[in-house]
């Protein structure tokens, strides 16, 4: 194949080439790194969170100079950021609005990869270290949360913590370690916001481990049969930077449509009423992206057993390359996953619907029969399709 | 009238009215300056955000020097005050929680600055509650200090009766009726609720037309690259 762009061998090597070869890295890795040629709109999701993230940090920042992580202040400080920083409205919106952008990109990009087989082999360390994304997403997001000291933060927190405290062994330590003492407090918020915004920064890490993992065993396609001679592939610049360019464009788009024009949509407006330990609101809703735990945890009637279901929830899907052996990875390939996969996603969208209503019996059935899908789906549809497949 | 209309009716009067003509929130400042400060504060709004309804920096300025701030004690540990600039807070008349409730029959009177947020019914409960006191029914005994409100749940409220038809004069010459006040103080707290809101608005028009204009042209670069290989 000719590539319409130079080699790096056939460049002069220069001072800084000689020296730290960065300019040669990035052109391999990104102008003339060989992609599938057949990637679909799907495959942009991993950019559309390189940027969120981005932009996370970046209004991030700004607003940690702003913040005062104590409880007399933090209301009141946010608030200030809201009405009198200049431009402090539109970072906080930013702020807010990606971290909606963040997960739901999340699920879409893992949802991609269950319907696309992205976590077999050799992809399997890619898998592992997108999950661990996940978690420390979901850490991050929980603390930063709780900054804002509004009546959700400080009861949401207040039933996380007391989840966490229900974990056999560890869970009391770890609670108390967050906590600084026994109630949600002064110290409890200093922890929290050295957590949000040093995490921020591990998950910086751990994006390069993700991204240098995927330059090595490269992008999955939705044939599931990676190119084996060059005249499949194409180089990712021009060919996949324009694409994900206009992709962006259109994400942008939504991103911008939340901040300009629905900033209060993903908000709950019992937010706006600083926290108060002696008043607990009617009913205490997660934020959409934490629902489906939420629902999780209140389906059971055992805190403990919630807890456990809840975290096996996610925990079933890192084994995931271990629970579905077959070769074959496209859903689309496979008669039994592509019935029973769509069904695992409405059970996530359900438990996603029940946590944030209240629970009714019909809620709490719904719940029930939705966990019950999810975990037939990895621990028994998944071992026996590729049981079946790998035997025909 | 919903939210969204008199919202919308706010930013179109924002941009395209005469200095002098007046919008609801404008003067449902006068009555939130006249009527409610006596009793409320809204403690995370500072006299200087007025100037984005239209307040000059003068009248700003005269506006919060007739308010009171605490300053400290002076050398025999008397509480000091000062007089409010425009980066002050507009406080509540009582210095703390003890002192409004024992002025108001043990309740205390809330905080105005997310009240059309954060109450279910958003500003047009405020605009209900404003205008549904009535009599006591016969038959019917409220404690000291409750009031009649067919607005409310349990029907009687904390806070008596704010308005009275003719109680301001509004400078434009709109007649200020307890309905018309009701209504412009009301959208003024949703004013106050949704800080910055019209200029979000206006920026992100902008700025969603840059990235559809954006989204046009790489659609263009992104096929003609892809051309070559189809």
């Amino acid at each position: 194949m000719t590539s319409p762009l130079k080699t790096p061998d056939t460049d002069p090597p220069d001072w800084l080439e000689r020296r730290l070869p960065v300019m040669s890295l990035l052109r391999r890795q990104y102008v003339a790194f060989p992609m599938p040629r057949n990637l679909n709109a799907f495959w942009s999701f991993g950019a559309f969170l390189i940027v969120t993230m981005a932009f996370m940090i970046a209004s991030g920042l700004f607003l940690a100079i702003n913040y005062t992580p104590d409880i007399t202040q933090a209301f009141a400080s946010v608030e200030a950021i809201d009405r009198q920083i200049p431009s402090g409205w539109f970072i906080r919106s930013l702020h807010m609005g990606g971290v909606t952008m963040l997960f739901a990109c999340l699920y879409i990009h893992i949802g991609r990869s269950l319907w696309y087989g992205s976590y077999k082999a050799p992809r399997e360390l890619l898998w592992l270290t997108g999950l661990g994304l996940m978690l420390m997403v979901m850490v991050t997001a929980f603390a930063g949360y709780v900054l804002p000291w509004g009546q959700m933060s400080y009861w949401g927190a207040t039933v996380i913590l007391n989840a966490v405290h229900a974990i056999p062994l560890i869970g009391q330590p770890l609670s108390e370690l967050l906590l600084g003492g026994d109630t949600l407090g002064n110290v409890a918020l200093h922890r929290l916001f050295v957590l949000h915004f040093t995490m921020a920064f591990a998950i910086l890490g751990v994006i390069a481990l993700h991204v240098a993992a995927l330059h090595v065993v490269k992008s999955n396609n939705p044939s599931g049969i990676d190119p084996v001679s060059p005249s499949q592939t194409l180089p990712f610049h021009p060919y996949y930077t324009s694409r994900d360019g206009f992709a962006l464009c259109l994400f942008l788009m939504v991103y911008a449509g939340l901040v300009f024009f629905l900033p209060d949509l993903l908000t709950l407006a019992d937010n706006y009423v600083q926290a108060n330990p002696l008043v607990t609101p009617r009913d205490i809703r997660p934020e959409w992206y934490f629902a489906p735990f939420y629902a999780i945890l209140r389906a059971v009637p055992s805190r403990l057993g919630g807890l456990l279901l809840a975290s096996g929830s996610l925990a079933v899907l890192f084994t995931l390359p271990w629970l579905d052996r077959s070769a074959l990875r496209p859903a689309t390939r496979r008669p039994m996953v592509r019935l029973s996969l769509p069904l695992a996603f409405a059970a996530f969208m359900v438990l996603g619907v029940a946590g944030m209503h209240a629970p009714t019996p019909a809620w709490l059935l719904a719940s029930r029969v939705a966990i019950a899908w999810w975990f037939i789906h990895f621990l028994l549809v998944m071992p026996l399709a590729s049981e079946r497949e790998m035997s025909s | 009238m919903t939210r969204w209309t008199r919202n919308l009716i706010l930013v179109a009067s924002l941009t395209a009215l005469p200095a002098c003509a007046s919008t609801p929130a404008q003067r449902g400042l006068m009555v939130f300056q006249q009527v409610c400060s006596a009793c409320h504060g809204m403690e995370h709004v500072a006299y200087g955000d007025m100037s984005s309804l239209g307040l000059s920096p003068d009248e700003i300025r005269k506006w919060a020097a007739d308010q009171q701030m605490p300053n400290g004690t002076d050398d025999n540990g008397d509480p000091k005050t000062r007089p409010a600039t425009a980066t002050d807070p507009i406080l509540s008349p009582y210095p703390n929680e003890a002192m409004g409730r024992l002025a108001n029959h043990g309740l205390l009177p809330p905080d105005l600055s997310r009240l059309a947020l954060t109450l279910p019914g958003g500003a047009e409960e405020i605009r209900q509650i404003l205008l549904s006191y009535a009599p006591t029914p016969a038959g019917m005994t409220l404690d000291e200090g409750r009031y009649y409100n067919t607005a409310l749940k349990w029907k009687h409220i904390g806070m008596p009766p704010p308005l009275q038809d003719g109680m301001l004069t509004y400078p434009d010459g709109t007649p200020a009726t307890s309905a018309q006040m009701a209504n412009d103080v009301s959208a003024f707290l949703d004013w106050i609720a949704h800080p910055h809101q019209a200029e979000r608005r206006r920026i992100g028009v902008y700025v969603v037309t840059y990235l559809a204009l954006m989204a046009f042209l790489t659609f263009l670069l992104q096929r003609r690259i892809w051309r070559a290989h189809r």
